[in-house]
C-alpha cells in the first residue's frame, strides 16, 4: 500500500506491526482485519483474511487511538488562536482519535447551546472524536452553578471549571455535591489564586535567579488537599487536571488508599522540561502550572509508571504568535503541544524513564478509563487506532505544524516517532484527503 | 629563529637626534609622553638621558584607533596618564616602532583631546617604512625594512631589547 | 532535558567572547567582569581631562528606552553615551505608543526603522530586554539599565567598582546586603558579580517575607539578625525600602523594619572599623539607613556618579565594538566564500 492511497474501502488489512492493544499485551509481528469500522479479525485470521486494502506496518507500532482529557480546539472562539479544522487535524496527526475539549470556549460552554455547538462543529469540521467537558459554574465565574444536568445531557462527558479556579471553598463543596447527585465526574485543576497570587513560574531556584514571580508548590498542594477533603466529604467523583508537584501525586495516592474516587493527569510537557526551561526567558515554556523542578518531574513519572496519574494529557493551548511574541511575564501561559506529544514520550521511553507500554497506557486505557471509553484493540471494538514509526524522524517548525499555534516545545529539531496513519471508526483521519 | 638590534645604538642615535632638534628650536622645557607600551620604556630611558627631570607621560590610545568598527574594544585597555598639563607645551612624542603611522595619528588625536600643545616632536627607536598616513618621525633611531613574515618585538623594560623574528612567535 | 533554549551566553557574547549585548551578569565569568572594571578606570580618567569625549561611538545612535521612569540612571547613561560621542535619543515610552495598545515589539519595529545602534532599556518587567535582544534584529546592541526583579547589571558593575577602589580587591572579602533582596535586581546582579570576582562572604540580611525561595542558591549565606550579620563585615550594602512592602503583608511598619534592619551607628559599630557602607539610591533616611551614617566618613553613597558614567561607558562601548567586530567577522566570511 502506498503512502499516498488513503483508506476508502471497506476493508482494511494491517499486517507485520507491534501491536499493543489496550489490556497491556504486546504482539511483535500482528495482524489485524478492520471492517465497517470495527476490528473484525486479529491475528491468524486476519492474515489469511482478504481486504479491499491493506497496509504493511513492519516497523511499526499499533496502538489504540489516543485519548486526550485535556485539549483546547478554540471553538466557538475569534479564530485567532486556532479553530476545529485546524487542531482536530493536528490532533488526528499526533494519534488522537478521542479529545476531550475545555469549557473555556467563548462563549463558555456553560449551556446546551454552546454544547452543541461544539458537538456540531465537530460532526462537520473534525475527523476526530470531540468531547466537550462542560462548565462546572456559569460562564466559569466560579460563583453559580451551571445547569450540569442539561450539559450532561446535550453531549458533556463530565463537567470542569478550566483553568479557573472556584475561589470560593463553600461554593467548590455545592457544586462537588450537585455534580455527585448526577454522578457526574468532575475535573478541576487545583490552584488556590490567593497564593498562587501574581505568580508565573514556579517559586524555585530559577525563579529566584531571574526575578520571576514564583507560584509556590503550595498554592496546588493547598489546593488538592481542599479538594482531596471536599471530594470526600460529597462523595463526588473527582478528576484533578494537570498536577505539577511531587507532593501532589503523595496525597493523591494517600487518598485512593482511603477509597476516595479521585484520578489525575498530568501534562506530557511536565515530564519533560522543568524550570530550567525559563532560564533563556523562552516564552513558549510560561506555562500553567508552571514547570517545576527536576524532583517534582520525576515524581511525576513515577506516578504516571505507578498508575497513581491514570492520564497523560496535551494541555493543548494553541495562540497567535502576539501572545508570545513579549516580555516574558506579559506572554500568554500554553504550549502548542498535541503534535509532538507522542514523540516527546518516544523521548523518555529511549531514555528508559518510561516503556512504551505503559507511555501508551498513559494515552490509551489510562485516560479512557477516567471518562468511561473503551481504548482497546479487540475483537469487535471500534476501530479507533494509531499507527506510527517509533524510528523515524520529523522535525517540527513554523512551516510544519498544522495547529494554528507555533509554539511548540521542541522547534527545529528532529523528533523520533511519525505517526503513518489514525484511524477513527475505520476511517482515515490522517492523513486524511 | 630572531636576531637582536643594538638598542643602545640606536637610543645613542635618538638621544643625539633630539638634542639637535631642541637646540635648533630653541625648545627649553619639553615633556616626553610614550605610547604604551614600548614607547613607555623608551621615553623613559630618553628622558633620564636627556636630563628632563620632569616626570613622563603615558599615553593608552585605545580609545582612539581607527579599527574600533572592525575588531571592538582593546580588553585590556588602561588609563593613560598626564601628570601635567599639555596647554602650550613642546611635547615630545616617543614610540617604539613607526609603522603605518596609524597609531601616531591616534595618539595626537587624544593629545589634544587635553589641551593645545605649542609644538610636538615625534621620536620612534625604529621606523619601518610602510606608511599609510603621510606622518613622519622627526627623529628616528634607524630605518628598517622587513620581509613579509618577519616581525620587531621590543622586550623590556629593563634589559631593553628588540628582536626580529622570522615567523609570527 | 533542556529545550530550545538561548542561555544568556549564546545572546550577549560573540563567538570570540566580546560582549555583544549586556543583559546580565549570569555567564560572563570572572575575567569579563574584571575587563569591564579596568576599562572603566581608563574612562574614569577620561572623565578627568579638560575635553571629557573620546570618538568610539562617533555617530552611533543610542536610545534610551526606559519603560520606567528613572531621571538618575538615563540621566547617567545620557551622559555615558554623548561622552562616547555617540547621539542619543530619550523615549519615554510610558507617555507614547504603548500606553496606546501598540505592542512591545511593534515599538522596537518602528524604532529601528530610525536606524538606531543601541537600546539601552529599562522595563518593568523580568526578560524584557532578553525578549528584545532575541526579536530585534541582531545588529542593535541591548544595554539592560534594569529589568523588573531581574537583573541591574550596571549599578552592580559601578558597585563593585566602588568596592575596588576602596577595598583594593574582593579576596577576603565579607559583604553583606540588607534589605528587600526579594524585589531586587540590584541585589540579584551584586550577588552574582560579587561570587564571580571571589568576594569570600556575602550574606543577605532580611526578615523572611523579604528573600526569594531558595535564595542560597544564588551564593549568599542568610542571616535574619542583623547583628550577627554586621560581625567583622568590610562593605554593607542597604537596599531601599519600597512603602509598599507595608501594604503586601511583607512587613508590620518601617518603624519595625528599622529597629531591626535599619543601618545605626551601633549596628555599623558591629562592622569592621574600615567597613564601607553602600545604598544604590535614591536613600529612605531613617528607613533604611540613620542619617549620620548616610553623610559619615565611613559612608561611599555618593561617590556613585563619577563611576556610573564610566561603567555605562565601558559596557556600551565593549557592547558597541561586539556587534562590529562580528558583522565584520562575518562580512569576511561572506567575502572569503565569495572568493573560493
Amino acid at each position: 500500500m502506498s503512502g499516498n492511497d488513503h483508506f476508502s474501502g471497506a476493508s482494511l488489512k494491517i499486517t507485520g506491526g507491534r501491536l499493543l492493544d489496550g489490556h497491556g499485551s504486546e504482539t511483535p509481528n500482528s495482524a489485524l482485519l478492520i471492517r465497517n469500522g470495527r476490528i473484525a479479525a486479529i491475528g491468524e485470521a486476519a492474515e489469511k483474511a482478504d481486504a479491499d486494502q491493506s497496509f504493511d506496518a513492519r516497523g511499526c507500532v499499533i496502538s489504540p487511538g489516543f485519548v486526550d482529557l485535556s485539549c483546547n480546539l478554540r471553538e466557538p472562539g475569534n479564530g485567532q488562536k486556532g479553530n476545529m479544522v485546524s487542531e482536530t487535524r493536528a490532533a488526528a496527526r499526533g494519534g488522537f482519535t478521542t479529545v476531550c475539549v475545555s469549557p473555556e470556549t467563548s462563549p463558555v460552554n456553560d449551556s446546551r447551546a454552546v454544547t452543541h455547538l461544539i458537538r456540531d462543529g465537530a460532526y462537520v469540521s473534525s475527523p476526530i472524536r470531540v468531547l466537550p467537558v462542560g462548565a462546572l459554574t456559569r460562564g466559569l465565574d466560579g460563583e453559580m452553578l451551571s445547569d450540569m444536568s442539561g450539559l450532561t445531557a446535550a453531549g458533556c462527558i463530565a463537567v470542569g471549571n478550566g483553568s479557573r479556579g472556584v475561589r470560593n471553598a463553600r461554593v467548590l463543596r455545592r457544586c462537588m455535591a450537585y455534580a455527585q447527585t448526577f454522578g457526574l465526574i468532575v475535573m478541576l485543576r487545583p490552584e488556590n489564586q490567593s497564593l498562587a497570587a501574581d505568580g508565573y513560574a514556579h517559586d524555585g531556584l530559577v525563579s529566584a535567579r531571574l526575578g520571576l514571580l514564583g507560584i509556590p508548590e503550595v498554592a496546588e498542594t493547598a489546593a488538592v488537599m481542599e479538594m482531596l477533603l471536599l471530594a470526600e466529604e460529597t462523595g463526588v467523583r473527582l478528576h484533578l487536571s494537570q498536577l505539577s508537584c511531587g507532593r501532589s501525586v503523595e496525597m493523591v495516592a494517600d487518598a485512593r488508599s482511603r477509597g476516595i474516587a479521585v484520578t489525575a493527569d498530568v501534562a506530557m510537557h511536565q515530564l519533560v522540561f522543568t524550570e530550567e526551561a525559563l532560564s533563556g526567558f523562552d516564552s513558549r515554556f510560561h506555562l500553567r502550572p508552571p514547570l517545576r523542578s527536576e524532583a517534582d518531574r520525576q515524581a511525576l513519572v513515577a506516578g504516571v509508571r505507578e498508575g497513581v496519574i491514570d492520564a497523560i494529557v496535551s494541555q493543548h493551548l494553541p495562540h497567535e504568535s502576539a501572545a508570545k511574541q513579549a516580555p516574558l511575564p506579559d506572554t500568554e501561559p500554553g504550549l502548542s503541544s498535541i503534535e509532538s506529544l507522542l514523540s516527546l514520550g518516544l523521548e523518555l521511553v529511549q531514555r528508559g524513564e518510561f516503556t512504551l507500554a505503559e507511555l501508551i497506557r498513559g494515552l490509551t486505557s489510562g485516560p479512557a478509563s477516567v471518562v468511561g471509553l473503551n481504548a482497546t484493540i479487540g475483537q469487535d471494538d471500534v476501530a479507533d487506532l494509531c499507527v506510527f514509526d517509533p524510528e523515524a524522524h520529523w522535525t517540527p517548525s513554523k512551516r510544519s505544524l498544522i495547529s494554528a499555534g507555533h509554539h511548540a516545545p521542541v522547534l527545529d529539531r528532529p523528533l523520533p516517532g511519525v505517526v503513518r496513519f489514525t484511524l477513527v471508526e475505520g476511517r482515515e483521519a490522517w492523513p486524511g484527503a | 629563529m630572531s636576531a637582536l638590534l643594538d638598542v643602545d645604538q640606536l637610543l645613542d642615535k635618538l638621544e643625539a637626534g633630539l638634542r639637535n632638534l631642541l637646540e635648533e628650536r630653541g625648545i627649553k622645557s619639553p615633556v616626553l609622553i610614550g605610547i604604551r607600551t614600548g614607547g613607555v620604556w623608551v621615553a623613559d630611558i630618553i628622558g633620564k638621558r636627556l636630563g628632563i627631570e620632569e616626570p613622563f607621560g603615558e599615553l593608552d590610545i585605545s580609545f582612539y584607533r581607527d579599527d574600533f568598527s572592525r575588531i571592538g574594544l582593546n580588553p585590556k585597555v588602561t588609563p593613560s596618564s598626564l601628570p601635567f598639563d599639555t596647554e602650550d607645551r613642546d611635547i615630545i612624542l616617543v614610540d617604539d616602532v613607526i609603522m603605518s603611522g596609524r597609531t601616531i595619528r591616534a595618539a595626537m588625536n587624544e593629545l589634544f583631546d587635553y589641551g593645545r600643545p605649542a609644538s610636538i616632536i615625534l621620536a620612534t627607536l625604529i621606523d619601518l617604512g610602510a606608511r599609510e598616513l603621510p606622518i613622519q618621525p622627526d627623529v628616528a633611531g634607524q630605518s628598517l625594512k622587513l620581509d613579509a613574515p618577519q616581525r620587531i618585538k621590543l622586550r623590556g623594560p629593563d634589559p631593553l631589547r628588540i628582536e626580529i623574528q622570522a615567523a609570527e612567535q | 532535558m533542556t529545550a530550545n533554549l538561548a542561555s544568556p551566553n549564546h545572546l550577549q557574547l560573540t563567538r570570540d567572547g566580546q560582549l555583544r549585548h549586556f543583559l546580565t551578569l549570569d555567564g560572563l565569568g570572572r575575567e569579563l567582569l574584571t575587563d569591564i572594571l579596568d576599562t572603566a578606570d581608563s574612562f574614569i580618567e577620561v572623565g578627568e581631562r579638560s575635553i571629557k569625549k573620546v570618538p568610539l561611538l562617533r555617530g552611533r545612535t543610542v536610545v534610551n528606552l526606559f519603560f520606567e521612569a528613572s531621571t538618575r540612571t538615563r540621566s547617567t547613561f545620557e551622559l555615558a553615551a554623548k561622552r562616547l560621542s555617540a547621539d542619543v535619543l530619550n523615549l519615554d515610552i510610558n507617555t507614547s505608543a504603548t500606553s496606546k495598545g501598540e505592542s512591545l515589539s511593534d515599538t522596537l519595529l518602528n524604532l529601528e526603522a530610525m536606524a538606531s545602534d543601541m537600546f539601552v532599556v529599562r522595563h518593568a518587567q523580568s526578560g524584557a530586554p532578553h525578549f528584545i535582544a532575541e526579536s530585534v534584529t541582531p545588529g542593535v546592541a541591548i544595554i539592560n539599565a534594569g529589568d523588573g526583579r531581574h537583573a541591574h547589571p550596571t549599578q552592580a558593575m559601578l558597585d563593585m567598582l566602588t568596592i575596588r577602589q576602596h577595598k583594593g580587591g574582593f579576596e577576603g572579602l565579607k559583604v553583606a546586603i540588607v534589605g528587600d533582596i526579594l524585589h531586587s535586581r540590584v541585589a540579584r546582579s551584586q550577588i552574582r558579580a560579587l561570587n564571580e570576582l571571589g568576594a569570600e562572604q556575602i550574606r543577605v540580611i532580611a526578615p523572611g517575607t523579604l528573600l526569594p525561595k531558595d535564595v542560597e542558591s544564588l551564593g549568599c549565606t542568610v542571616e535574619y539578625d542583623m547583628a550577627k550579620g554586621m560581625k567583622d563585615l568590610d562593605v554593607v550594602i542597604m537596599l531601599r525600602l519600597q512603602k509598599e512592602r507595608m501594604e503586601g503583608a511583607l512587613l508590620p511598619s518601617e518603624r519595625e523594619f528599622y529597629r531591626l534592619y535599619g543601618l545605626s551607628q551601633d549596628k555599623l559599630a558591629l562592622a569592621h572599623p574600615e567597613c564601607i557602607v553602600m545604598h544604590p539610591g535614591p536613600i529612605n533616611r531613617g528607613v533604611e539607613i540613620e542619617s549620620a551614617v548616610a553623610d559619615g566618613p565611613q559612608s561611599v553613597i555618593l561617590n556613585q556618579v563619577t563611576n556610573g558614567i564610566a561603567i555605562r561607558m565601558a559596557v556600551m562601548s565593549m557592547a558597541m565594538g561586539g556587534q562590529m567586530a562580528e558583522r565584520q567577522q562575518k562580512q569576511n566570511e561572506i567575502n572569503e566564500r565569495g572568493l573560493a
